[in-house]
């Protein structure tokens, strides 16, 4: 070309310059497609976490809340049931509740952040049925043999677990019924899918 | 770093001819060097073809093409998508800025003769371009399904019912149904989401391809390749890239400006991009007041109503279409760039540019008495623009033309 | 007097101008074209004051739209966190205050009307009022909301200045009391003579309106539910405007830089 004195260090100043911030701005522009790929308001909506009163369980009664279109239970457990538990840690698979499935406070014999009330996936770990709950006494009428202390089974393959949630051995289910985040927002009140005040000592 | 760079080119050029397209199409394309204000369009039509490509693939991935679901699918766009309401407001602006970049880029082609021998091919297919632009523009203007879309779609599938003999059966063919359905929703959504942008693309490389073959006019209309160099290049033309390539990227960041006032601030204007009736979702049974077509539309949809019947209209509606597809053949004026054209031509462009933005507006406007009279004369006028371009342009008196661009 | 408002009939060439506030001598022109007020598509209007940047107004709004319009109409796009969270109004009050059909903050606006019993109650099912402030236009809601009048020959005994023969009921009679139109005579062209309503007049003023609405005039009132429909009508309009000013400030100084660069090059040419 007829290159008449260019100067090529202003050039490549502007090249450099007008490049980076074009390309700061192709940049931007790549949030707003990301950001739509992202669960919209009605997918949150769906899946937020459920408010449920405690208030009114009667010890050994069991109430269920649908949070994402899931089963969660919340039991009622008096001192007696929870003193049982421990009795039947030779019989259950995980006693401690030491697979990583759960959060950091269903981590004990119990399986809960107070104990006097179990909070699962009411959704059996083995292939996804709901289980029955049995109370203590009941073992005789559902099969399960007299000295049942209370607890689930599955009615589709048999899987049992104990009042805590914990899968008895020689079932087909492989691990203890799920804990879901949940956090109580009063003592009468706990919020289901959301664990954000629960803080780990 | 850059001798393996070089080494991966090598490689890739090695089977693949990346440095001849390179060369051909951008390095060592030359253009004239006089291009004008009128010359940033092509690239701009290009470039939004680009958005609407990318914004119709994130709008189709929440958007539901049933009759049941598609008016809620797109408010959930609007509302419950993150950024949604973005990616709707630059598909639906970018539809008519296709059209405004279209329209002043084949006016741009009648100024400066662009679709005179030996770009005759290139001024059709663009014509092609524009054409299923217009179709990809009337099945994505029903898949909203507001009351302006169906009843769009309803008045448009009609005009296909004029037709003497087997009207009546196509109009069912392409509704597939006895009215606009969901079936109708259904199908027109697969044309405007892969059918007629897949003919789209394929057009404009086409397009590209014989506008590289023959190279670009200029506003001189002057041919740059009758003057070359000794080394073979001609002495006005300049290697597309870098010198329009950065000019073009002006015209792109200057239009993203216009763009972006609409998108954010007047997502409607005032009506014409996003029309009120739209907002109510489709009902078949009852026909909004008012009803227009949208404004790229309406020049042709004037001339639809200005003749006093049927079959008529349909017939005169798309002639005014296919009458550019024989300029190349209607025009026989030596010249091609209106700078050396003589007053037979100016006028009569002047007159059709009148014309043509007139029937736009009595498009919009109800068709009262005065209107429809508006509409007829200026119809004739637009029509004589063409059938007596043969006789102007033959006797016209031109101005000598330069042998190099100026 | 309400009255007072509809003494000097201010009109608009129907909604597609919204935002082309008309001139005076357009204004005039159209009232010397067209003298009656006989309602229908872009009729008589009156003008809106839309301010989204009013939070109290919207505020105001929604709960005269949640505790009036809601009874009957949906709004089954909008949820109400997002109600909550643009409009600043906490999660407690918005579940106290706001919220009468559900507890999910997630959920949308529905009404529990059974749409077949409106129909048959009403002739017509209540439409959805997400979208309506966008197809009718914020002037048309504000005249419509205004201008009920007294009709015994209409089956719900009113009447509508913007929507003739509404098959809505003066739902916010408690807050405005009732209108009856004061007609005057009208020549047409080819001489006849009929009678036409020139205003409207309260004739019965608000019967003990309810808290919170003793401080604030009907106008007022429906001033803010208007606004509220029109952010309703389009949520993120409160934030587009703030997005677009720094988009084109950032394309400004792109456009600064690409046009040297342009300038840079081509300083070969010629």
């Amino acid at each position: 070309m007829k290159s008449v004195e260019v100067n090529s260090e202003r050039r490549r100043f502007l090249t450099t310059t007008a490049s980076v911030v074009g390309g700061a701005g192709a940049l931007a522009t790549t949030i707003p497609f990301v950001s739509t790929l992202t669960p919209s308001a009605k997918a949150k909506a769906i899946g937020a976490p459920v408010e449920a009163d405690i208030d009114d369980l009667e010890v050994g009664e069991r109430k269920i809340v649908k949070w994402r279109g899931k089963p969660v239970w919340i039991l009622r457990r008096d001192d007696a049931a929870i003193d049982e538990l421990s009795e039947l840690d030779d019989d259950v698979k995980d006693p401690a509740s030491n697979t990583e499935q759960q959060p950091f406070y269903a981590r004990n014999e119990y399986r809960s952040q107070r104990a006097e009330y179990l909070i699962v996936l009411g959704i059996c770990t083995h292939l996804g049925c709901s289980p029955v709950y049995a109370r203590k006494g009941e073992g005789e009428a559902h099969r399960l043999g007299a000295d049942w202390k209370g607890g689930f089974f599955c009615p589709c393959h048999g899987s049992r677990f104990d009042l805590a949630g914990r899968v008895f051995k020689g079932v087909p289910a492989p691990s203890n019924l799920v804990v879901p985040p949940h956090q109580y927002l009063s003592d009468t009140r706990v919020l289901i899918g959301d664990d954000s005040a629960v803080v780990q000592s | 770093m850059t001798k393996r760079l070089l080494a991966l080119r090598d490689w890739v050029d090695a089977r693949f001819p990346l440095l001849q397209l390179w060369n051909d199409h951008l390095a060592r394309y030359y253009a004239p060097k006089n291009f004008n204000f009128w010359y940033f369009f092509g690239s701009l039509a290009l470039f939004i073809l680009v958005i609407q490509i990318v914004t119709g693939i994130w709008l189709t991935m929440n958007y539901k093409p049933s009759a049941e679901l598609a008016f809620a699918s797109v408010e959930y766009i609007m509302r419950d998508v993150e950024w949604g309401w973005w990616i709707r407001y630059m598909h639906s602006t970018g539809a008519s800025a296709f059209f405004i970049v279209i329209y002043l880029h084949m006016y741009r082609a009648m100024l400066y003769g662009s679709y005179k021998r030996p770009r005759e091919l290139l001024w059709i297919i663009g014509m092609l371009i524009y054409f299923t632009l217009m179709a990809e523009a009337f099945f994505g203007y029903l898949l909203p399904w507001g009351q302006m879309s169906y009843w769009g779609a309803q008045v448009i599938i009609s005009l296909f019912g004029a037709l003497p003999v087997i009207g009546d059966d196509l109009a069912l063919w392409i509704r597939g149904d006895f009215v606009v359905s969901d079936v109708t929703l259904n199908r027109f959504f697969s044309l405007h989401v892969i059918a007629f942008p897949l003919v789209l693309c394929g057009l404009v490389g086409a397009h590209l391809i014989a506008l590289h073959e023959v190279g670009s006019n200029n506003p001189d209309g002057v041919e740059i390749k009758d003057n070359k160099g000794a080394d073979g290049i001609p002495l006005d033309g300049i290697p597309f890239h870098p010198y329009y390539t950065v000019k073009d990227i002006v015209g792109v960041v200057v239009f993203l400006i216009i763009f972006c006032a609409v998108v954010f601030f007047q997502p409607e204007m005032g009506g014409y991009f996003l029309e009120a009736n739209n907002f109510i979702p489709a009902d078949p049974l009852k026909t909004p007041e008012h009803i227009a077509p949208v404004w790229y539309f309406t020049p042709f949809y004037a001339i639809l109503r200005a003749i006093p019947s049927q079959f008529g209209g349909v017939v005169a509606m798309g002639a005014a279409v296919m009458l550019f597809f024989f300029l190349p053949w209607l025009d026989r004026s030596p010249v091609k760039s209106i700078r050396y054209r003589g007053w037979n031509y100016k006028i009569a462009l002047a007159l059709f540019t009148l014309s043509f933005i007139v029937l736009g507006w009595l498009g919009l406007q109800p068709a009262t008495t005065a209107y429809t009279w508006m509409a007829r004369l200026f119809t004739l006028i637009y029509f004589l623009f063409f059938l007596l371009m043969p006789f102007y342009t033959a006797s016209d008196r031109e101005k000598p033309v330069p042998d190099r661009v100026t | 007097m309400i009255n007072a408002r509809f003494s000097i009939p201010e009109r608009e060439p129907a909604k597609r101008g919204r935002n082309l506030i008309p001139s005076p001598v357009i204004l005039l022109l159209l009232l010397l074209a067209n003298p009656c007020w006989s309602a229908g598509e872009g009729g008589y209007t009156l003008r809106a004051h839309v301010d989204l940047s009013d939070r109290k107004s919207l505020q105001r709004g929604a709960r005269t739209f949640v505790n009036y319009c809601l009874s009957c109409h949906s709004a089954s796009f909008m949820r109400y966190n997002r109600l909550g969270r643009d409009l600043h109004i906490s999660e407690d009050v918005l579940k106290e205050n706001f919220m009468f059909g559900t507890d999910k903050t997630g959920d949308t606006m529905t009404v529990a009307l059974n749409r077949r019993e409106a129909e048959k109650y009403f002739g017509v099912a209540p439409p959805d009022l997400s979208v309506t402030a966008r197809s009718r236009g914020a002037d048309w809601l504000y005249t419509y909301l205004m201008t009920f009048y007294r009709d015994t020959s209409r089956p719900n005994g009113v009447n509508n200045l913007a929507f003739e023969d509404t098959a809505m009921p003066h739902v916010l009679w408690q807050l405005q009391g009732w209108q009856e139109p004061v007609y005057k005579e009208e020549v047409h062209e080819d001489g006849r003579v009929s009678q036409v309503i020139d205003h409207l007049e309260v004739v019965t003023g608000p019967v003990e309106k309810p808290q919170p609405y003793q401080e604030e005039s009907y106008e007022e009132t429906v001033s803010d539910l208007v606004n509220f429909m029109v952010y309703l009508g389009e949520p993120i309009k409160l934030k587009r405007n703030k997005i677009g000013a720094w988009t084109i400030t950032y394309l400004l100084v792109l456009l600064v830089l690409v046009y040297l660069l342009k300038r840079e090059y081509w300083r070969d040419v010629r």
